[in-house]
C-alpha cells in the first residue's frame, strides 16, 4: 500500500518538555491507521502535528519531517489554511458551530469560497449521506445543529470535515464520548470512508483498533514502540512492552 | 438501585434527618424572598418614578421648545441631543471598543505590557464620569477651544463608553469555548473568518448585552455633559451643527430641577424623567430585537 504521510525522526516539544521522540513512520494511503498508547504518551500531539493545528499552542517547537503527499508540511511554501483543508480533523468531543445543521456542513465550503445555493445543497446532501447522517436530519436541516444527539453531533462533525473534501481525516477518540451504538455507526463509517479517504484514529478502545485498522501504531512516553498491520501487531506483537500493554498489563 | 432490591429491603424514604435538609429549606426561602423583594423594589421604583410624569407627557412636550421663564415649555431640543450626542458617541466607540476587545482576546501577546493594559482598561471602566468630563474640558475648551460643543460632548462620552466596550467585548469573545475555534480552524479558516464568523456570531449576546448597558448608561449620562457640551441648547429644533452646545435630557433634567426659574420646573422635571427611563427601557428592547430574530430562525 502506498504511504500517503511519511513522518522521519519526529521531535516535538512543548516548552522544555519533550512530548514526541524520534518518531518515524509510514501512513498508508486508503486505509485506517489507528494510535494506541497509556494516556498523556502523545497520540494527540502526533495528530495534531499532521494538521498544524498545535502551531496554535504557544511554546510547541518541532524538529524532523512530516511530509503528506510528499510535500514537507513545514515548510515555507505550504499555507497552513490549504493543508487543513487536505488534512480534516474530528475531535473527541463533538463541536458543531451553534448554527444551523445546514450552515454547519456549508460551513467549510463558503470559507473556501463556493457561494453557489445549488451547489452547496449539493455538497451538504453528499457530505451528510456520506456521515450516514441524511436520513435522520433531511427533513430539519434548518435545525440548530445542538438540538441533535451526541451521535448525531458527531457525525455532524464528520460530515463538515468531509465537506471540504480533504484527503486525510484525522480521528482524536472521536467515539470516546458517544454510546455503543453510535460508536458502531462510526466505526462502520469509517470502514466505508476509507476507500476514499486516508483514516487516522486515536482511540483507547483496543477492539476497536483491531476491528476497524489496517494499521496499528503504539505509542509509549512519547516515542512509538511498535508499528505494524493491526492483524499483527494484536497477535504477534514484537516488543514486550506492546505485548503488555494489548493484555492489559500496565497502562 | 434496580426494583427487586427495593421492594425487598425495608428502605425508607422519608425524610432526611441531617439538618442539611433544613438549611436547604432555610436557603431555598431565603433566596426567594430577597429575589422577591428586589423585583418588588425596582417595580415599585419605576412605579414613583412613572406614575407622576408619564400620564401628562403629550407629544407636544417632547419636541417643543423649553421656554425660561413661562409655562408649558417643551424638551425638544434636549431630547434630540441626547440621541444625537448618543450616535455620534456610539459610532465612534463602537467600533473601536469591539477592536480593542478583539486585539486583546485574540491578538495580544502574553506579557507585562499587555497586562498592564488590561488593568488600565479595567480601571478606566469603573473610573467616576466626571474625570472623563474634566478630560473633555481639557481637550476640547483648552487646548482646542471650541467651547461647550455636541462635538465635543460626543467624543468626551465616547472615551466614557470605550473601557467598558473594550473589556465586554473581550470577556464575551474569550467566552467562546475554544473547541469551537478549534473546529473553525481545523477546516482551514483563517484567523480572520474565524473571528467573523464563529467568534462574534457566537458572543453576539453578550456584545449586543454591552452595547445595550454602555448605550443606556451614555443616554443617562450628565456630568460628561455639563462640563463638556453645557447646560444650554441652540434652542431651534434638528440643530445638526456639531459645534452648537449641546444640552442633554439628563443634563435638562438636572438643570429644571435645580436652577430653572419656570413655575412648572417641577412637572417637567417629572414628565422629562419618565420620558429619560422610557428610553432607555426602549434602548434595551430595540437593540435585542435582531438577537430574538435570530434565535427564532436557528432554534425553531
Ligand atoms: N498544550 C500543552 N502544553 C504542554 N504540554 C502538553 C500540552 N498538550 C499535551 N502536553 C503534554 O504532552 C504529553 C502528550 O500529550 P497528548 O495529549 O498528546 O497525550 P495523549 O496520548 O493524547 O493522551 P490521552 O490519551 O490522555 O489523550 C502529555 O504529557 C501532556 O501532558
Ligand atoms: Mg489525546
Amino acid at each position: 500500500m502506498k504511504a500517503l504521510i511519511e513522518i522521519d525522526k519526529l521531535n516535538l516539544f512543548y516548552g522544555t518538555f519533550q512530548a514526541l521522540k524520534n518518531v518515524s513512520m509510514e501512513i498508508p494511503q486508503r486505509a485506517i491507521t489507528a494510535f494506541i498508547g497509556p494516556s498523556g504518551c502523545g497520540k494527540s500531539t502526533l495528530l495534531r502535528t499532521l494538521n498544524r493545528m498545535n502551531d496554535m499552542i504557544p511554546g510547541t517547537r518541532i524538529e524532523g519531517k512530516i511530509a503528506v503527499g510528499g510535500t514537507d508540511i513545514y515548510s515555507g511554501e505550504v499555507h497552513v489554511e490549504t493543508l487543513r483543508k487536505k488534512v480534516g480533523m474530528v475531535f473527541q468531543q463533538p463541536n458543531p458551530f451553534p448554527k444551523s445543521i445546514y450552515d454547519n456542513v456549508a460551513y467549510g465550503p463558503r470559507l473556501h469560497g463556493v457561494r453557489g445555493k445549488k451547489q452547496l445543497d449539493e455538497i451538504v446532501e453528499s457530505s451528510l449521506r456520506a456521515a450516514a447522517l441524511w436520513d435522520e436530519v433531511k427533513d430539519h436541516l434548518k435545525r440548530s445543529a445542538l438540538s441533535i444527539s451526541g451521535g448525531q453531533q458527531q457525525r455532524l462533525c464528520i460530515a463538515r470535515a468531509l465537506a471540504v473534501e480533504p484527503d486525510v481525516l484525522l480521528m482524536d477518540e472521536a467515539t470516546s464520548a458517544l454510546d455503543p451504538i453510535s460508536t458502531l455507526k462510526i466505526e462502520e463509517l469509517a470502514q466505508e470512508l476509507k476507500d476514499k479517504y486516508t483514516i487516522v484514529m486515536v482511540t483507547h478502545n483496543m477492539h476497536q483498533a483491531a476491528r476497524v485498522s489496517h494499521q496499528t501504531v503504539f505509542f509509549l512516553n512519547g516515542e512509538v514502540v511498535e508499528y505494524s498491520e493491526t492483524e499483527k501487531l494484536f497477535s504477534d506483537p514484537s516488543d514486550q512492552r506492546t505485548e503488555d500493554y494489548i493484555s492489559g498489563r500496565f497502562g | 438501585m434496580n426494583e427487586s432490591t427495593r421492594s425487598e429491603a425495608p428502605y425508607s424514604f422519608g425524610k432526611r434527618n441531617s439538618s442539611s435538609a433544613l438549611y436547604d429549606r432555610i436557603f431555598t426561602g431565603l433566596v426567594w424572598g430577597i429575589g422577591i423583594l428586589v423585583i418588588l423594589f425596582i417595580v415599585g421604583l419605576l412605579f414613583m418614578l412613572l406614575k407622576n410624569g408619564l400620564p401628562k407627557l403629550t407629544w407636544d412636550f417632547l419636541y417643543s421648545i423649553p421656554s425660561e421663564i413661562e409655562e408649558g415649555g417643551g424638551i425638544g431640543p434636549a431630547l434630540f441631543n441626547s440621541f444625537y450626542l448618543l450616535a455620534i458617541s456610539l459610532i465612534i466607540s463602537i467600533p473601536i471598543g469591539l477592536a480593542a476587545g478583539i486585539y486583546l482576546a485574540e491578538f495580544a501577546p502574553n506579557n507585562k505590557l499587555i497586562d498592564f493594559v488590561r488593568i488600565c482598561v479595567e480601571g478606566l471602566s469603573s473610573v467616576p464620569s466626571i474625570i472623563f468630563g474634566l478630560f473633555g474640558i481639557a481637550l476640547f475648551v483648552e487646548m482646542f477651544q471650541i467651547g461647550l460643543t455636541i462635538l465635543g460632548g460626543a467624543i468626551s462620552l465616547a472615551f466614557l463608553n470605550l473601557p467598558m466596550l473594550t473589556r465586554i467585548t473581550e470577556e464575551s469573545i474569550r467566552a467562546v469555548p475554544v473547541e469551537m475555534k478549534n473546529a473553525s480552524f481545523a477546516l482551514g479558516s483563517t484567523h480572520l473568518q474565524t473571528i467573523r464568523k464563529v467568534l462574534v456570531p457566537v458572543a453576539l449576546n453578550g456584545l449586543v448585552t454591552g452595547i445595550c448597558l454602555t448605550a443606556g448608561r451614555a443616554f443617562g449620562e450628565s456630568a460628561v455633559i455639563i462640563l463638556t457640551a453645557g447646560v444650554t441648547t441652540s434652542g431651534v429644533m434638528w440643530d445638526f451643527n456639531l459645534f452648537s452646545p449641546g444640552e442633554t435630557l439628563a443634563v435638562h433634567l438636572w438643570y429644571v430641577q435645580s436652577e430653572a426659574i419656570v413655575p412648572d420646573a417641577q412637572e417637567i422635571a417629572q414628565k422629562a424623567t419618565s420620558v429619560l427611563i422610557f428610553i432607555v427601557l426602549l434602548i434595551n428592547i430595540v437593540f435585542r430585537v435582531p438577537l430574538w430574530l435570530n434565535s427564532r430562525k436557528t432554534k425553531s
